[in-house]
């Protein structure tokens, strides 16, 4: 009955197999991840000291736009869909995923998607300058004629996001094993769930807010026209409905990694469970009210300002809950500091910084001065580079032996955690200061009293970059010839995923295992 | 590459007198500005102590849980041989770390729904601005006082592209300073010609979108004479790094005395519009208004930017009908980059650029538009 892959590229075509797709999906989010840092570095030459030295004006615009969108819709998205798609059937004892064709298609559609984003870079007029948030109407009537294009790229995109995450849904609510209740789950499932359920509710929005586009563009629509009674702030509304929820899409994966990650290492189960599971839920509601807290200059009246202002304070609560309960796991246990280990502790105090920050902006007063600055900026690469980049690779480090049979190098890891580490913060720890000093954000020159913390920040960048490339030689090195690992790997880890031999063998849990 | 090595080693040598000299420390404090301005309106320095407020509350928070995490890895290490303890529960202290941050919340949203509800009380003002955002300039407007003007960069390019040594406010100087008067409550109305702007001035801690077909109003009671600088702070395409924004706060008498000299120049520019100008003036009129306000798009050799931008060299507009040229220029393109100038520039400005692009880069066509042929055009005429 048990059968191997198929033979030759087809394998990889046809593939309704988890383990494959999760391959893919992973593999194609790093070849984003290093393309969306290329864009970065591009920004952060130019933005290496005062003056136009390396790009114009309109091409440093397409930088930015198309680093955010490969980065958020190419790298982060994907990785954590392949973490998933690995990671959810054996973590619940199911033998694949519930919709395995539609599992191929969801992955398959998306290289397309990304190819035709990038060609835009080849067009006449260029790529997206707009920036990722797009803005109307600098988006439509200002828009380059590329903009069709990407707008079919986000639908492409969408229809992949959608796709995976009803197959996440239906795998987790139907295929656990008999004995594995709800609140038995992981919390690596519990938080994708729920990132699955906000992905449902808002990825139709984007597409919503990217088809008025189209319409506008196109076919003599007004949505966002004032001059045809229209309203550009509509536009930011739906935008942001859709964009406050995302940001969460990208970090609650995250939480459910470090979730499985801190216990392993701190021998001691995960403290707070239950609370953990709830304040997860707690966080994908209040990311539906929040959003204007992204608009607080726009002119909205003061309910509605106060109103988002204490939305968004709130949510602070339940994310202080989470880093309080792994802070808990950690204490009197009995912690070794393996590299997955040292990207989840990275993670927990630089995303605390990165909440810190959050919190500074939610009060509107306060955010007239921060808006649209490197403070900004800096916030969100806080949560988002140690938010979800080192968590995922936190997960990669941790499952690549169970993944691919053999173990990574620890030294090098060490290496590359710190590279990373030190990157991380010379790049983007400067940014709050040139933020607050005045620095406004998508700018490709500044007065020279930003100058300093500019170089500062371009070199951490390097160091960052370069820091990916030992990530990537390791990874490769490892499933060429690493040293074989142990079905365990870790020391009494937890989980379904350490039942089975490593490497994972192509069909797992074709009988469900016993819960106990 | 020079320069950036002396940029270096700067910082070394300041980080050496950091630790020789006390003294260095100030200065060095000085250079790299790394916090919010307090500001000179009543409101900047609430929002200043606000934000000092919330960052102290961050810092220790941040004190307690970093501190409790970095006594945990190094005494709970299993190189020192302990053992793991099993707890994983405790009802109590969920509670009790939900209910803290909620506390600290609650004290510092009362005092922050305070100052914005202040910040939003636009009524009773004593001058009121319009101030419209461009691609990419700002135009202002005191309201009932007949006084419009634009603002716009004047940075030179060569400072922008390293051939000459960068001034102290580089990318924060523009021809003509918004002037405003001292201790009078000012309002502002913000609002866009084209794409979404934002103004920004840190010192007032004013920062309002400019949204084309609305109106936003913010306001400011400045307290200090002096010259305050600030940016756009919405990308607005290209150009939203070179459109500053510059306000002048100056005592009552000098604020009347700046309005006066403005009516002066207004009506001395109107009364050009009857006189006639030869080609050769308008020629070279045109190209200094040409560099200014057309070359950011379509070029200072008038190629455009292909796809973007169209050419005006062999252009079919520049080569026509120069009524149609004119109409270009004074109402712009619908559904286009193309904006309407004819606000923006005066009669004798449109007639000195319609009249250098007709004849520029070969174009060749020879022939001149009069100040007074715009005029009657903007008629209807």
């Amino acid at each position: 009955m048990a059968h191997g892959p198929a033979k030759g590229l087809t394998r990889w075509l046809y593939t309704t197999n988890h383990k494959d797709i999760g391959s893919m999906y992973l593999w194609f989010s790093f070849a984003m991840f290093f393309l969306g840092g290329i864009f970065a570095l591009v920004i952060r030459a130019e933005l290496f000291q005062p003056g136009l030295q390396i790009v114009e004006p309109n091409f440093f615009n397409q930088m930015t736009t198309m680093h955010g969108l490969v980065m958020v819709f190419g790298a982060v998205m994907p990785a954590f869909v392949g973490l998933a798609n690995w990671m959810v059937p054996l973590m619940i004892g199911a033998p694949d995923m519930a919709l395995p064709r539609m599992n191929n298609w969801s992955f398959w559609i998306l290289p397309f998607a990304f190819a035709m984003l990038s060609s835009t870079l080849f067009m006449t007029g260029g790529a997206p300058n707009f920036g990722w948030t797009f803005y109307a109407p600098l988006s439509t009537t200002y828009a380059p004629p590329s903009v069709t294009f990407f707008i079919f790229a986000i639908h492409i995109m969408g229809a992949s996001s959608i796709m995976g995450a009803i197959n996440i849904i239906a795998t987790i609510l139907n295929m656990r094993a008999p004995g594995m209740t709800l609140m038995k789950m992981p919390m690596f499932v519990w938080t994708w769930l729920i990132t699955a359920f906000l992905l449902i509710a808002v990825m139709p929005v984007l597409a919503g807010a990217v088809t008025m586009m189209l319409m506008d563009i196109h076919f003599g629509t007004s949505f966002f026209d004032a001059a045809g009674g229209g309203d550009p702030v509509l536009f930011q509304h739906v935008f942001w409905f859709f964009g406050h929820p995302e940001v969460y899409i990208m970090i609650l994966p995250a939480f459910g990694i470090v979730s499985a990650i801190i216990p392993t290492f701190a021998r001691k189960p995960l403290f707070g469970y239950s609370s953990m599971v709830y304040a997860t839920a707690a966080i994908a509601i209040l990311s539906f009210v929040v959003w204007a807290h992204h608009m607080f200059t726009v002119g909205m009246p003061i309910a509605g300002e106060l109103f988002f202002m204490w939305a968004t304070m709130l949510i602070s609560v339940p994310t202080g809950v989470k880093i309080f309960n792994w802070v808990a796991t950690m204490f009197k246990g009995s912690m070794t500091f393996e590299t997955p280990m040292l990207f989840s502790i990275a993670f927990v105090i630089l995303f605390t910084i990165g909440g810190f920050s959050g919190v500074m902006l939610a009060i509107a007063p306060a955010d007239f001065q921060y808006h649209d600055t490197y403070f900004v900026v800096a916030h969100f690469h806080y949560v988002l580079v140690p938010g979800a980049i080192f968590s995922i690779t936190a997960g990669v480090y941790y499952w690549l032996p169970k993944w691919s049979g053999r173990m990574y190098n620890e030294t090098m890891g060490k290496v590359h955690f710190w590279l990373a580490f030190i990157g991380l913060n010379v790049t983007f720890f400067p940014m709050h200061f040139s933020g607050l000093a005045g620095m406004p954000r998508r700018i490709p020159d500044y007065n020279m009293m930003f100058a300093d913390w500019n170089m500062i920040s371009s070199v951490g960048a390097v160091l960052f970059g370069a820091a990916q490339l030992v990530f990537l030689y390791n990874v490769i090195s490892t499933i060429l010839s690493g040293k074989k690992a142990t079905d365990e790997v870790w020391d009494n880890p937890e989980g379904l995923e350490w039942t089975v031999p490593s490497p994972a063998p192509y069909h797992t849990f074709t009988e469900p295992p016993a819960i106990k | 590459m020079l320069k950036t090595a002396r940029r270096l080693c700067a910082w070394m040598l300041g980080f050496t007198c950091l630790l020789a000299a006390g003294g260095a420390l100030a200065e060095e404090v000085e250079r790299w500005k790394f916090n919010m301005t307090p500001g000179v309106t009543p409101i900047s320095q609430n929002v200043y102590s606000l934000h000092m407020q919330i960052f102290w509350w961050c810092v220790a928070i941040g004190v307690v849980v970093f501190g409790i995490m970095f006594v945990s890895m190094f005494l709970h290490r299993k190189s020192r041989g302990v053992k793991p303890a099993n707890f994983h529960e405790s009802t109590l202290l969920e509670l009790l770390w939900t209910a803290i941050p909620f506390a600290i919340l609650i004290m510092m949203g009362i005092p922050a729904s305070k100052t914005l509800i202040d910040l939003y009380d636009t009524e009773k003002s004593e001058v009121d601005v319009l101030i419209t955002g461009y691609q990419w300039s700002w135009k202002y407007e005191i309201l009932g006082e007949d006084v419009s003007f634009f603002s716009k960069l004047t940075t030179p390019t060569d400072q922008i592209e390293g051939h000459a040594s960068k001034g102290v406010n580089y990318l924060l100087e523009v021809d003509e300073p918004l002037v405003l008067p001292v201790n009078k409550k000012i309002r502002f109305l913000v609002t866009a010609n084209d794409v979404i702007h934002s103004w920004w001035v840190p010192a007032f801690a004013v920062k309002r979108d400019a949204i084309p077909g609305f109106i936003n109003d913010a306001w400011a009671v400045i307290t200090e004479p002096g010259i305050y600088r600030g940016q756009c702070a919405e990308l607005c395409g290209k150009d939203h790094g070179f459109m500053p924004v510059v306000v002048e706060a100056k005592s009552e008498a000098d604020y009347q005395a700046w309005l006066a000299e403005k009516k002066a120049a207004a009506a001395a520019i109107a009364e050009l519009t009857e006189k006639p100008f030869t080609f050769d003036e308008l020629y070279a009129k045109g190209e200094e208004v040409y560099s200014r306000s057309c070359a950011a798009c379509h070029l200072a050799g008038g190629q455009g930017v292909p796809g973007v931008f169209p050419a005006l060299k062999d252009s079919p507009v520049a080569l026509g009908d120069i009524n149609h040229h004119i109409d270009v220029v004074v109402n712009g393109v619908a559904g286009t980059a193309m904006q309407a100038f004819g606000e923006q520039l005066s009669e004798v400005d449109i007639a000195a650029v319609v009249t250098y692009e007709r004849t520029a880069w070969d174009n060749n066509m020879g022939d001149l538009a009069q100040p007074i042929d715009i005029y009657n055009h903007k008629q209807g005429k």
